[in-house]
């Protein structure tokens, strides 16, 4: 809790209290903890003076604001035509055996959530995807285990 | 029908000069109408997707009287099959930002800001980097224009520039009604110009170029050249740069897999084009400019491509607006009731003309241009929706 | 202003500038259908049926949203936009649980007359309506069904717009969008005020108020259970609405007739308690005078506010905190009426008030919620049992099978049916203040407020804000000290207004020593318990008949009120007694802001 109030002042102090500094506050949040808690929201909504409810609907507009509990590293999977049809489908069945989860999930360590994502302008180098902000691409079933395994060590 | 067969050319990821921010400055020394001028006559319209005349907006924007105006970059590149603003901004951001200061000193506007999709963040640092560049020199030639990243958080319409506007507001990204326009009352109620990554880096080379030359490419209906980002089923994948009026079956020769059945320009809201007619399509005439090219083989389903667009807009619509909102779930749940015999095959003809009241009912242009894709990939492929 | 010629179905017209379509065609008579444009909200343009061709553009333009332009020329009927407009609505009942038989909006609902005007075939489309959708009835007063929601965001724009509530909002995107309070939860944990506003605006019935009719038959059934029923004043200048009557037309006699023809025991009247209501509010506001002016004593705020709105009590609660002090401790009309109705009445009549079913017909969703507030029981038992609006009267009266038009009129039966034109007044925003100030000014001068007719115009009318100024002069002796003074009063209705002057008053800048706040545009009459739609027309129609029936009486005054005067020296003592403070005031709550 310390930790997000914390946040939100940086952040005020940096693009102001207005309604325009609600994404890069909730962008900031997202970066530290990964999603956004409801108690957050609230926080945020008091911070700027307005309504809980259009924190919450903003938030729950944009694929990048998460608002349920999220694991350390979120994978986003790009699920567009191109990726999908350069093997998307293995390497994603690779990533959930190698995480033992499934797509939507967040392992029990809390440290992996995976997600689908959109077109993430890497087509020309996929199958891609992201982990937080870190692009991936040219992804085999090989890769994907390497580069989850280099994420678990970190 | 223009056809100039296939030009590759190399403008937009030509060298820098060896000083940095020439451009602006040598530009900043002319006279401001005079350079409006250059941009009205090099033919350059936006390469967003709406194929707007720069000169002509930019013009609107000049004229709007206001104690601030903004000028936004929109680095918010969403549709599926796009790169080839990532790769502007990673090679040449510099041409990108002098066109936003161009249009600053023309427009007189005080601020700028790059508004990058969440998917590209990590192109910041860089970014960031060139901008502390950027405000260097500005500053030596008298222009006093910070710019700022706005980052996006994962909506493909936020590339609509009234919802990009939404969100820099802190609010939903939901299209505004139009007018008023951008221009008129935009980000804050501000006037406000909102152009794409390589329209305004297309602007620096009109002004290092000029606009005689600048203009001797492409064809009367296109003028100047294009970035086209390559996908699929393609042995050259990347972003290519070309005189616009290239003829599609020129396109193909050179970049297909000698196997191409069908190729889709101008990303997901563009146009599926079918192998019978390459011969007699020319890309960007008629159809869309985002630059978004992707070729399927024969081995691909096309009712997998359509079903997975649909998916796409399904998601991706702002949920506002009947028709869009409505439609494009009753596009997908139509070809899957029709792929499994719950809907007889007249029913795609039904959907089609859904497609188009889409069309000419929805707020924005996503859900305007579903029926592009949509109505030429069942029309040109109506056995693969059936079996 | 400059102005713009354009055609609209070959008919030239010349409109101010900024016009849109939908008001230019409405001008000269051709009605565009609509369903997220509201008269009293922004526009939105989402919905597009109310899409028109103009000449020369291949796409269809959103009439309500597109201003007109010097030139235009522009059709409103041709078979595109016919088919268009029949996709649209197609489309909205492919989303939608579209059970009209059993929908509460059955025969009142927009979407419904839209897709019986275009003749929409339910099975065009698949159906697309979300599976699983719950009803939430966690709140006392209103009740939400996404499955019968078209996502015009009226409801939004309501609650942010005219009430600054914003505990509404689209939520998600794409085939998710949905209408959601803060992180879904339910109506009753989130900072809505039960204001109704929102159902009022809604076009279906995805927003209704909650239902108890069902409760009140059933009691009207029990013959053990003695039913006391009584109507507010605006309920009298709206029920005509729903029963054939033109707007503005006042069935008082004949909404009383209909009430004991259903079985009512007692047909009492709201005003009643109203009258009661401005008698211990202007006792109160003397007194906090007294204390603040004359002994200073510093524990007593002013300017005091009208406390007989639960939608803005509730606002005030969630919203300022720290600022109750300013609310008079008096209870609304219907929650003294309750209170009393178990005591006094049950008392005089000499009934168990174990076996009194009392029923309020309000104008109001937020009365429901209040008849539930837990403090509500100073009686002993539940102050008011049963809160029913306008409309489900109204629905009962049908579900009688009465011919309204036809009744006799009627007379409320006593006791506690008497009332004055001060009390009727409550009905229209400013009405508080200007009974409050015929009473007030009486007890300090001896004398009628110098106004003619005692009608005191400074503050009647729509302005979401209103200002006045009385001179005090000739007090009697006991009021010496006011001798001379103005008295700052200011009215506002509507939670957006109520909010400015909110912050004017906890800035410590304001000046006002009264203030009437009404939750509901336009006051009660406005009420989210009115008959659906409504609108400034509508509004301002309610409320001259208010005036009018105001006018039509033979005591204006409160103090004056015969029965009044009776219950102090029979049962109540003195205005703010002992007595009094029991029954007829109450306390409030901090909540959470968000
Ligand atoms: C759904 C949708 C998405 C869009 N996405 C983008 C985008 O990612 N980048 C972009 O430059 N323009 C996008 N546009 C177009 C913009 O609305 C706008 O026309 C453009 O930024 C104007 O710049 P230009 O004149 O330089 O093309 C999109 C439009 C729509 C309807
Ligand atoms: S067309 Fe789609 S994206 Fe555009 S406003 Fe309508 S619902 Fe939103
Ligand atoms: S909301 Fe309207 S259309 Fe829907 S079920 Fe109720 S009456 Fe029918
Ligand atoms: S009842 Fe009033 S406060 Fe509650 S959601 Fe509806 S409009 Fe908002
Ligand atoms: S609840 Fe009613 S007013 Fe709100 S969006 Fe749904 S249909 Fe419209
Ligand atoms: S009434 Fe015009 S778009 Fe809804």
């Amino acid at each position: 809790m310390e930790e997000v109030s914390k946040i939100i002042k940086e952040k005020i102090k940096e693009v102001g209290n207005q309604r325009t500094a609600l994404l890069p506050i909730l962008q900031a949040i997202m970066k530290e903890q990964n999603y956004v808690k409801k108690e957050d929201m609230v926080d945020v909504a008091e911070a700027l003076d307005i309504s809980a409810a259009d924190v919450y609907g903003t938030s729950s507009f944009y694929s990048f604001i998460e608002t349920e509990e999220t694991g350390k590293y979120l994978i986003r999977i790009c699920k567009s035509i191109t990726c999908e049809n350069k093997g998307k489908k293995q390497v994603l069945k690779a990533i959930e055996k190698e995480l033992q989860i499934d797509l939507g999930e967040t392992t029990y360590d809390k440290k992996f959530t995976l997600k689908p994502t959109n077109c993430l302008g890497l087509c020309d180098m996929g199958p891609a995807m992201l982990i937080n902000d870190e692009p991936f691409t040219e992804l085999t079933t090989e890769l994907v285990s390497e580069i989850i395994c280099e994420f678990r060590n970190r | 029908m223009s056809n100039k067969g296939l030009r590759k050319v190399d403008i937009l990821f030509s060298q820098y000069s060896v000083a940095p921010y020439q451009i602006l400055k040598q530009t900043m020394k002319k006279n401001k109408a005079d350079v409006l001028t250059e941009i009205n006559e090099s033919g350059l319209r936006g390469r967003g997707g709406a194929g707007f005349p720069t000169g002509m907006k930019w013009q609107i924007m000049a004229d709007e009287k206001a104690e601030e105006k903004y000028i936004i970059c929109n680095a918010d590149e969403g549709e599926p099959g796009t790169f080839k603003d990532r790769k502007l901004l990673v090679e040449v951001p510099r041409k990108v930002i002098s066109g936003m200061a161009i249009a600053a000193w023309i427009t007189n506007s005080t601020k700028g800001y790059i508004y990058l999709r969440a998917e590209y963040n990590y192109l910041i640092p860089a970014l960031k980097k060139e901008l502390e560049v950027f405000e260097e020199y500005s500053k030596q030639f008298g222009l006093d224009f910070p710019i700022e990243i706005f980052s996006g958080s994962g909506a493909y319409v936020c590339g609509e520039e009234t919802a990009l506007i939404e969100s820099m507001e802190g609010k939903r990204g939901e299209p505004r009604n139009k007018p008023p326009f951008p221009t008129q009352e935009g980000y804050l109620g501000k006037p406000t110009l909102v152009n794409n990554v390589e329209t305004l880096a297309s602007v620096s080379m009109v002004c290092r170029y000029g606009s005689e030359k600048y203009k001797s490419l492409g064809t009367d209906a296109q003028r100047g050249s294009k970035l086209f980002s390559l996908s699929g089923d393609s042995p050259k994948e990347g972003v290519h740069e070309f005189e616009l009026g290239m003829k599609v079956s020129d396109f193909v020769a050179e970049y297909g897999d000698g196997d191409t059945k069908a190729i889709q320009v101008g990303g997901v809201a563009g146009y599926c084009i079918p192998r019978k007619n390459f011969e007699n399509t020319i890309i960007g005439e008629g159809n869309t400019t985002g630059g978004a090219t992707m070729i399927f083989n024969s081995t691909r389903s096309m009712y997998n491509v359509i079903h997975n667009y649909l998916e796409f807009f399904v998601e991706e619509s702002c949920g506002q607006c009947t028709p869009c909102r409505v439609g494009t779930q009753q596009l997908l749940k139509g070809i899957e009731a029709v792929k499994v015999g719950d809907k007889p095959e007249c029913y795609l003809q039904d959907l089609i003309k859904l497609s188009k009241t889409m069309k000419i009912t929805s707020k924005c242009g996503l859900g305007q241009s579903v029926t592009n894709s949509f109505t030429s990939i069942i029309t040109n492929f109506p056995e693969e929706m059936i079996y | 202003m400059s102005t713009i010629k354009l055609i609209i179905d070959g008919q030239e017209i010349e409109v101010k500038n900024g016009t849109t379509i939908l008001e230019a065609a409405k001008k000269i008579n051709v009605n565009i259908p609509t369903l997220c444009h509201h008269e009293d909200l922004c526009v939105a343009g989402n919905c597009r049926v109310c899409v028109v061709e103009v000449k020369g553009r291949e796409r269809l333009e959103a009439s309500c949203a597109v201003p007109a332009e010097e030139g235009m020329d522009i059709l409103t009927n041709s078979a595109k936009i016919r088919n268009a407009r029949k996709d649209i609505v197609s489309l909205l009942v492919s989303e939608h649980n579209t059970q009209c038989t059993t929908c509460y909006r059955n025969t009142n609902c927009e979407l419904q007359e839209l897709a019986a005007e275009y003749n929409v075939d339910g099975n065009k489309y698949l159906s697309v309506l979300k599976e699983g959708i719950e009803i939430d009835t966690s709140s006392w007063s209103i009740e939400k069904d996404d499955s019968k929601c078209i996502h015009c965001q009226r409801c939004v724009r309501t609650c942010a717009e005219l009430q600054h509530v914003n505990a509404l909002t689209a939520a998600f995107k794409g085939n998710e969008m949905k209408i959601s309070t803060f992180g879904e939860l339910p109506f009753n944990e989130v900072v809505c005020t039960n204001c109704g506003q929102c159902v009022n605006h809604c076009p279906t019935g995805a927003l209704t108020e909650r239902r108890y009719f069902d409760q009140v038959w059933e009691a009207l059934g029990d013959h053990s259970k003695h039913v006391v029923m009584n109507t507010a004043p605006s309920v009298r200048v709206a029920l005509g609405e729903m029963l054939g009557y033109e707007v503005g037309t006042r069935v008082t006699g004949k909404m009383v007739t209909a009430m004991k023809k259903i079985g009512a025991d007692s047909v009492l009247d709201t005003d009643f308690s109203a009258d009661l209501t401005i008698i211990e509010e202007g006792h109160e506001l003397l007194s906090r005078l007294r204390k603040v002016l004359l002994k200073k004593d510093t524990n007593i705020k002013l300017p005091m506010i009208t406390s007989c709105s639960p939608g803005w009590v509730k606002f005030i609660e969630h919203m300022y905190p720290n600022h109750l002090g300013h609310l008079s401790t008096c209870k609304s009309p219907q929650q003294m009426f309750g209170a009393l109705t178990k005591t006094y009445y049950a008392e005089k009549k000499g009934i168990d008030p174990k076996d009194i079913v009392s029923v309020a017909i309000m104008p109001c969703a937020a009365k429901k919620y209040e008849a539930n507030r837990a403090e509500m029981n100073d009686s002993g038992y539940r102050d008011i049992d049963a809160g029913l609006t306008t409309r489900e009267f109204g629905l009962m009266i049908k579900q009688a099978g009465l011919n309204f038009q036809n009744l006799e009129d009627s007379e409320f039966d006593s006791i506690m049916g008497e009332s004055t034109g001060a009390g009727v007044i409550f009905g229209a925003t400013g009405g508080v203040m200007e009974a409050a100030l015929r009473t007030a000014y009486t007890i300090v001068t001896g004398r009628n407020v110098p106004f003619k007719n005692l009608n005191i115009t400074a503050v009647r009318g729509t302005e979401g804000i209103r200002k006045a100024s009385i001179k005090i002069d000739g007090c009697l002796e006991e009021w010496a000290f006011l001798e001379g003074a103005e008295l700052n009063v200011a009215v506002a209705h509507g939670l957006k207004n109520a909010r400015t002057i909110m912050d004017e008053v906890a800035s410590g800048k304001s000046n006002y020593h009264f203030i009437e706040v009404m939750g509901c545009p336009g006051g009660c009459i406005g009420g989210g318990g009115q008959p659906i739609p409504t609108n400034a027309d509508i509004r301002a129609k309610r409320i001259q008949a208010i005036y009018e029936e105001d006018m039509s009486k033979s005591i204006r005054m409160s103090h004056e009120n015969p029965e009044i005067v009776r219950i102090y020296k029979e049962f109540l003592g003195e205005p703010l007694g002992e007595k009094s403070h029991k029954l007829l005031h109450t306390h409030y709550h901090k909540r959470n802001r968000y």
